[in-house]
């Protein structure tokens, strides 16, 4: 009925109009929600992010076997390596506690991040979680060039590459010592005949 | 202060020898200054508050810092604006476009001679006070058109045409819930009409008979259209007209508009306090002039805060009405029941012409019933919503 209607209008107006001031009248003695960065916070907004907040990409090299899996997962290709032969050495990966052999290390390990889409794929690549994304998001800078992220310093990379030759040569010299010896043992065991018995 | 400034004359031998003329000029510029000041630093200081409370009302904080706890915040924009270059539109129509924002500055200034802060301290107590008020405040709306059709802007001329529209209709409920309080009160003067209420609320008007109070709700939202006040804001709707009939000011002028706004709502605020809440009444009289007027100011800038403080709550509450629903509550809510309540005050005031004092009281205990189901929905709420209290406005 259109006056029952009419005077329906009236009291739902009344009643929500009330409703609402009572609801914004509560917000008024709400805390408020916002965060004052970067100068009013009560600890730094670091330790207020989530565990697995994903920020600026950081790199453990002595965890890195320089396998190149990030550089390849890279969808946009903002990760730059160059790997160089090292003596063969074992790490142990902390999360897991597995043993891995380390043959090469990077010489080269550059992250464009300002290229970087903080997707997460070459951690989720990286066998030995050298990469890692970590709660740092402050870098801003008036130079491109800054943001280019060089893991290897130059002279170590200067170094690592000259001793690639060694290093290899070294390497050779064992595999030939080690044949030798498998040589040498698989001959002493043609020579003595295994026991008649 | 006619009476003031004559009486300075008889005193002093200087005044009295000059032109009686020159010493009103002086003394009314004087006093025009006096107010000036006032609604400039009220405008400025509102502007703040309301961003606090709005921010608050959001869960936000507000302007909080320039100065301290932001409090400069209105001084800072008001110099900054100021600044700015006063940019006239090629196609503007110079004269009016340059004209409109003093149009609108004088209609909301001008409303200021009949408001009282006490019972002396008033710049003129007009006898058609309150018809005085209606005439300059529907000034406003001649420069608000003004300002849209001179800006040769779509927007602006849509939110001029609105203005008008709007100013236009809400003026006939406006006059016709203020007629209850004017049939009571037996005088249009606004000192008459607070001398005709008490300072305890079963003496105000609001409280006097259901009519009223009713009328005092109907008056409250025609006050609001008036001042083009959220949730009639639609002269200068944000989301449709950019900013409406001050869409291609900016400076100077940019900042007359926004002065009259919010020196409107303590225009606003007075009037609703002159003719509902009992005004300057107070329970308490001193032997010494100057502690009674003090005491007299408070009381009136308290009552005014509170409905100050209730219009900036809406805003932040209620969502924009459409054109079409402003007329609909206009003409199909308002205009029948401001009808039913001016019959409704004059018969009641043929049954009993002294007033029915237990009919006061009944009203002034609704009212408390009211404050307090409000009180009980806001700790309700807060209970809901399992949030931490922060009671402080400052953070």
């Amino acid at each position: 009925m259109a006056l029952n209607h009419y005077f329906n209008n009236i009291v739902t107006a009344t009643t929500s109009i009330f409703e609402g001031m009572s609801i914004t009248f509560s917000h008024l003695l709400r805390k408020p929600v916002t965060i004052q960065y970067p100068d009013r916070v009560e600890k730094p907004v670091q330790e207020m992010l989530p565990a697995r907040y994903r920020g600026i990409l950081d790199l453990d090299i002595n965890l890195c076997t320089a396998c190149t899996a990030c550089q390849r997962a890279c969808p946009i290709d903002c990760i730059h390596i160059d790997e160089v032969k090292v003596d063969k050495t074992y790490i142990i990966v902390p999360e897991t506690g597995r043993k891995v052999a380390k043959i090469k290390s990077p010489a080269v390990f550059n992250i464009n991040i300002a290229k970087c889409m903080y997707c997460g794929l070459c951690t989720e690549a990286c066998s030995t979680s050298a990469i890692k994304h970590t709660p740092k998001f402050e870098m801003s800078t008036d130079n491109l060039n800054n943001l280019i992220l060089r893991f290897v310093p130059p002279e170590e990379s200067e170094r690592l590459k000259a001793e690639e030759p060694e290093v290899i040569k070294r390497a050779e010299e064992r595999k030939a010592a080690e044949a030798a010896a498998r040589a040498a043992a698989k001959a002493a065991e043609k020579k003595s005949p295994p026991d008649p018995e | 202060m006619y009476e003031f400034l004559s009486s300075l004359i008889q005193r002093h031998e200087l005044l009295k020898s000059l032109p009686d003329e020159w010493v009103y000029l002086v003394g009314m510029l004087i006093f025009a200054g006096i107010v000036l000041t006032f609604a400039s630093l009220f405008a400025g200081i509102t502007s703040y508050v309301e961003r606090r409370i709005a921010g608050r009302m959001m869960s936000r904080i507000g302007p909080n810092r320039v100065g301290p706890h932001g409090f400069l915040q209105w001084l800072a924009d008001g110099i900054k604006t100021f600044q700015k270059e006063d940019i006239i539109p090629a196609q503007a129509d110079r004269a009016l476009f340059r004209f409109a924002p003093y149009i609108v500055f004088a209609g909301f200034f001008a409303s200021f001679v009949v408001l009282p802060f006490s019972s002396a301290l008033i710049i003129s107590d007009l006898n058609v006070g309150l018809i005085y008020i209606f005439a300059v405040t529907s000034f406003v709306v001649v420069g608000i058109l003004m300002a849209g059709w001179a800006s040769n802007n779509k927007w602006s001329l849509f939110g001029g045409m609105r203005s008008a529209a709007q100013i236009v209709s809400y003026e006939i409920p406006e006059g016709l819930a203020a007629l209850p309080i004017i049939f009571l009160a037996g005088t249009l003067s606004t000192q008459g009409i607070i001398q005709a209420q008490g300072w305890a609320p079963w003496d105000w008007f609001i409280f006097h008979n259901p009519f009223t109070f009713i009328a005092f709700f109907i008056f409250y939202i025609t006050l609001l259209a008036e001042g083009n006040r959220a949730p009639f804001d639609i002269p200068e709707a944000e989301s449709e007209l950019v900013s409406g009939y001050n869409t291609e000011y900016s400076g100077m002028r940019f900042l007359l508009f926004f002065f009259a706004e919010w020196g409107n709502l303590w225009v606003m605020g007075a009037i609703m306090t002159i003719m509902f809440l009992g005004g300057w009444q107070s329970p308490f009289h001193f032997d010494n002039a100057l502690l009674t007027h003090l005491i007299e100011l408070l009381i009136f800038t308290a009552k005014t805060s509170v409905i100050i403080f209730i219009t900036i709550q809406l805003r932040w509450t209620l969502p924009r009405v459409r054109v079409d629903q402003l007329m609909n509550v206009c003409w199909k809510y308002l205009v029948p029941f401001s009808f039913v309540n001016l019959f409704g005050v004059a018969i009641w005031m043929l049954v009993f012409p002294n007033g029915f004092a237990p009919m006061s009281y009944l009203m002034t205990l609704l009212g408390v019933l009211i404050l307090g189901i409000f009180i009980r929905r806001v700790i309700y709420n807060l209970k809901q919503a399992h949030v931490e209290i922060h009671v402080n406005p400052l953070i």
